[in-house]
């Protein structure tokens, strides 16, 4: 016997609660969106709370502070440059250094690898992405800087720094620290990253455009050089893009071995510093509102570089994306 | 032979060697941070490390309250930031498909995701530690729990993208409302891609210590007040790295090591769980 | 019986039971197959009308109009995209999930409208069930799966529930195969399995109607003529719909077919006719595989 189980027709109590499973829907919905909204809120959250905080800075110094090279606590003269120099500089080492290796990488995986090691060495790469910069920090400090004093840095000013104009570039004592030492450290943090990226993005070449042109007897060169890079060039320079994001913002592994000198020196070799490295660096001891403020509101300009950077990687990646789903 | 191939083969031999040698240069740089990392780490491995207090300049000690400190932080923050993402993410993908708030809260989350952490601390300094008017362990959790959204909120949404359209069908064909189609089809469906990305989520904020470093600060001390600055890893491992003393350092190294290890194990945890899931078909 | 009604279908409006007896539904469905059906006692369960569906401005069903009777099984067959799953999928409003698609015209369930936008969908899809092509366990153990739909409008104890999942499980002929591992993970079941649990899901709720999406197109032929057998001893209990690609099963299985093409009604009428002595050159051509 199957009487229905529901039988509606009788049944004040099932119409009740048809009313309410339309509200619960209403209320999940709803706060549901209302989460989405809040991490709108968190990025808007971001944005006041610097330039709130960096307002007496500018007030102060108005647009000469991103060219002023000038930081001297004591009377309260601040200037944004040297630390904007330094970020750029840094960020730019990273990526000459870090590019060229990630893509060797991603190379070595996707073209060249035997089919046994791609596996492991993926997820080799991925979980190095996972390690905290601060490791790279300290190992920067305790090893990759000494060696340079030692080793590295006497031989760029042998040689490099004997020549007409690259001397400006590779002059002063070896320090070990510096920027040469600190944008050196960054590549090799961003390796990982953009490696992975890269990879993923190399991957996306459908298995028959490769073949075709392995099928016409090109040589694995030519395949990535002609075929691959440009297939993928626009995910490709997303991804490097988000490198850049990341170098830019990066603290850590910086703050270590920057040497913390408010100046400008052509030489890559000498100390120098960065926007997060100074805030790391002075936060907690700034006295004062408008030592403070000249913190935050170089915050404030690395938000707007990053967020810039990261806003031009996320197109670009979107457009592979639609290519790829084409 | 044709000497054009000739050429062909000879800029194709330079340059996949130039590539292997590229490989090989980095990835020897990292398997020697990570040896380094062993090799000074160890030494500072014993007992002492998990049960003592940090000690003051050129003392003996451990990391215990530091130990407790990032365990506590991250406890916090995950508990706060979890549901927040998987709400956000849920949004994203069962009720925002085409909806044009979906795509900016989608681009904006991606933007958080790969923000400077120490944005997220001077954000957090100005609108909780300024107001409170001292520095807290809330204050710390919180800004960990800013980093922590972003990477909920998009495995959740890439996850439940993935549940199959035709096991919310039938769901709703028996007559569930949506919201017990979501909760108790759609979550159960993508729970292991779900804890997966809470395990990342936890293991990122786990080396995170600029968010840290004006928001909880440090404490030289034993602290479970969460009012107060609290000890925690990454910052400790900051100043005693900086110091001129070698205990510091010691305990300095003996920190990244059991930082990385975590790290590593919750990673490790993440796949294996990713993995599972998926072979349940 | 009270004298108030509460519409089962949530809408306000009189209950108008329906006995057909000569009333002829407008459209394509021949006078003279309605009038042969006057005084056999079949209950029109559920009458279309003049449906017309739409997805995203283009027109893909074209003014159906024809009867599900209680207790018999409806067969629709009909070359690829002629519409017969988008037909099913309104009797259940399913496609209600997705946006740009609507309905228009009327299709009535025990008289009442359930196009009306008043139309409370939760309810009607607890009364109305439905079995896809692709088996669809949840993600939970083969009691959850079947008790999750009873839980969603009956509180029953305990042993109630047991009762309720062994009666499904018997009725879908499953019960024998996986009465010792009911805490087992839907979803290890073999895809034959999987599809009579599905059916048994179904059941469970106790509807009143029944819709199968091409249950069989992706079973075994074992699994396969078990799901048929089911469905014959289901008639006695169910007004059954049943799409299906494959015609001889829908001869085998069904009372009456409608033959559809290309959005349109061509032909409807007991099965034993359309199989034998189809009055449109259309179904004729397609029965014998002229096309298809």
């Amino acid at each position: 016997m199957t009487e229905i189980a529901l039988d509606l027709s009788e049944d004040l109590s099932v119409l009740r609660r048809a009313r309410r499973q339309r509200l619960q829907d209403t209320a999940f919905r709803t706060a549901t969106l209302l989460f989405a909204v809040l991490v709108l809120m968190i990025l808007g959250g971001v944005a006041v709370a610097l330039i709130d905080g960096a307002l007496p800075a500018l007030r102060a110094f108005g647009v000469g502070f991103v060219a002023t090279e000038v930081w001297n606590p004591v009377t309260e003269q601040f200037g944004a440059l040297a630390p904007i120099y330094g970020t750029l500089v840094t960020s730019a080492i990273a990526m000459a250094v870090g590019i060229p290796v990630s893509f060797g990488i991603a190379i070595f995986i996707t073209e060249m690898c035997p089919t046994w090691l791609k596996r492991p060495l993926g997820i080799a790469i991925e979980l190095l992405a996972g390690i905290p910069s601060i490791i790279y920090g300290i190992w920067g400090l305790f090893v990759f800087a000494p060696f340079m004093q030692s080793t590295v840095q006497p031989f760029l000013i042998g040689t490099l720094g004997q020549l007409p104009i690259l001397e400006d570039f590779f002059m002063g004592p070896p320090y070990g620290i510096g920027i040469l030492t600190a944008g050196l450290i960054l590549g090799i943090m961003v390796l990982p990253f953009i490696t992975s990226i890269t990879r993923d993005v190399f991957e996306t070449v459908p298995p028959m455009v490769r073949e075709s042109a392995y099928g016409l007897g090109a040589t694995t060169w030519e395949v990535v050089w002609n075929v691959v890079l440009p297939y993928t060039r626009t995910g490709v320079v997303g991804g490097v893009m988000l490198g850049l994001g990341r170098a830019l913002g990066e603290t850590m592994a910086v703050t270590f071995v920057i040497g913390n000198a408010h100046r400008i020196s052509s030489s890559i070799l000498a100390p120098g510093t960065t926007i997060s490295a100074s805030i790391a660096n002075e936060f907690t001891e700034a006295v004062g509102d408008v030592y403070t403020s000249a913190l935050v509101a170089m915050g404030l300009i690395l938000f707007l570089i990053t967020f810039a950077v990261l806003t031009a990687a996320k197109i670009m990646l979107l457009r592979l994306q639609r290519k790829a789903g084409a | 032979m044709n000497a054009i191939y000739l050429r062909r083969k000879a800029v194709n031999r330079v340059a996949l060697t130039l590539a292997l040698g590229a490989a090989g240069f980095g990835l020897f740089w990292l398997v020697a941070i990570l040896w380094t990392l062993l090799y000074n780490g160890l030494s500072a491995i014993n007992l002492d490390l998990f049960t003592q207090n940090t000690p003051p300049p050129g003392g003996q000690g451990g990391l215990l309250n530091a130990i407790f400190g990032s365990v506590v932080m991250t406890s916090v923050a995950t508990l706060v930031g979890t549901p927040i993402g998987i709400m956000a993410g849920t949004y994203l993908a069962e009720f925002g498909r085409g909806a044009k708030l979906a795509e900016v809260v989608r681009f904006i989350n991606d933007i958080l995701l790969s923000a400077p952490s120490i944005m997220v601390g001077l954000f957090v300094y100005e609108v909780v530690v300024m107001r409170m008017g001292h520095f807290s362990a809330w204050a710390g959790a919180l800004a960990l729990a800013v980093i922590v959204i972003p990477v909920v909120v998009r495995t959740t949404e890439d996850m439940l993208k993935l549940v199959p359209n035709s096991l919310r069908e039938a769901a709703a064909a028996l007559g569930a409302p949506q919201w017990k189609v979501i909760t108790m089809v759609a979550y159960r469906a993508a729970r292991n891609g779900i804890i997966t990305g809470v395990l990342l989520a936890v293991a990122r904020i786990s080396g995170e210590t600029a968010p840290l470093l004006f928001t909880a600060l440090n404490n030289q001390f034993w602290s479970a007040d969460m009012n107060a600055p609290m000890a925690n890893l990454p910052v400790v491992i900051f100043q005693y790295a900086m110091s001129p003393y070698e205990d510091w350092r010691q305990l300095a190294w003996g920190g990244a090591l059991l930082i990385t290890v975590t790290i590593l194990m919750l990673n490790i945890g993440a796949r294996l769980l990713a993995g599972l899931g998926t072979t349940r078909k | 019986m009270t004298t108030t009604h509460i519409d089962p279908t949530g809408t306000s409006g009189n209950n108008r039971g329906m006995v057909l007896s000569g009333a002829v539904s407008a459209g394509a469905v021949s006078a003279g197959m309605a009038a042969n059906r006057a005084g056999t006692g079949l209950t029109e369960k559920i009458s279309v009308r003049n449906l017309d569906f739409y997805y995203d401005g283009y027109r893909a069903l074209k003014d159906i109009s024809l009867p599900l009777y209680d207790r018999q099984v409806t067969a629709f067959i009909g070359p690829s995209g002629c519409g017969k799953s988008t037909l099913l999928r309104i009797l259940n409003r399913m496609y209600d999930l997705y946006p740009k698609q609507k309905a228009t015209g009327e299709v009535l369930l025990d008289g009442n409208n359930i196009l009306s936008p008043k139309q409370d969908l939760n309810l009607l899809r607890a009364r109305v069930g439905m079995v896809f092509q692709k088996p669809t366990p949840f993600p939970m153990s083969i009691y959850d799966n079947i008790a999750f739909g009873v839980k969603l409008y009956e509180k029953l104890s305990k042993s109630e529930m047991n009762d309720r999942v062994e009666f499904s499980l018997r009725r879908a002929a499953l019960w024998d195969e996986v009465k010792d591992k009911l805490r087992q993970n839907g979803m290890s079941l073999s895809g034959g399995q999987q599809q009579r649990l599905c059916i048994a899901r179904a059941i469970a709720v106790k509807p009143s109607v029944l819709l199968l999406d091409e249950p069989t197109s992706a079973l075994d032929p074992i699994s396969t003529a078990k799901c048929e057998e089911l469905v014959d001893e289901l008639r006695s209990d169910y007004c059954i719909a049943i799409v299906t690609h494959n015609m001889q099963q829908a001869a085998r299985v069904s009372n009456f077919t409608a033959f559809m093409y290309l959005g349109e009604l061509i032909e409807f009428g007991d099965t034993e006719t359309i199989f034998t002595n189809p009055s449109r050159e259309k179904t004729s051509e397609y029965i014998t595989g002229r096309f298809g």
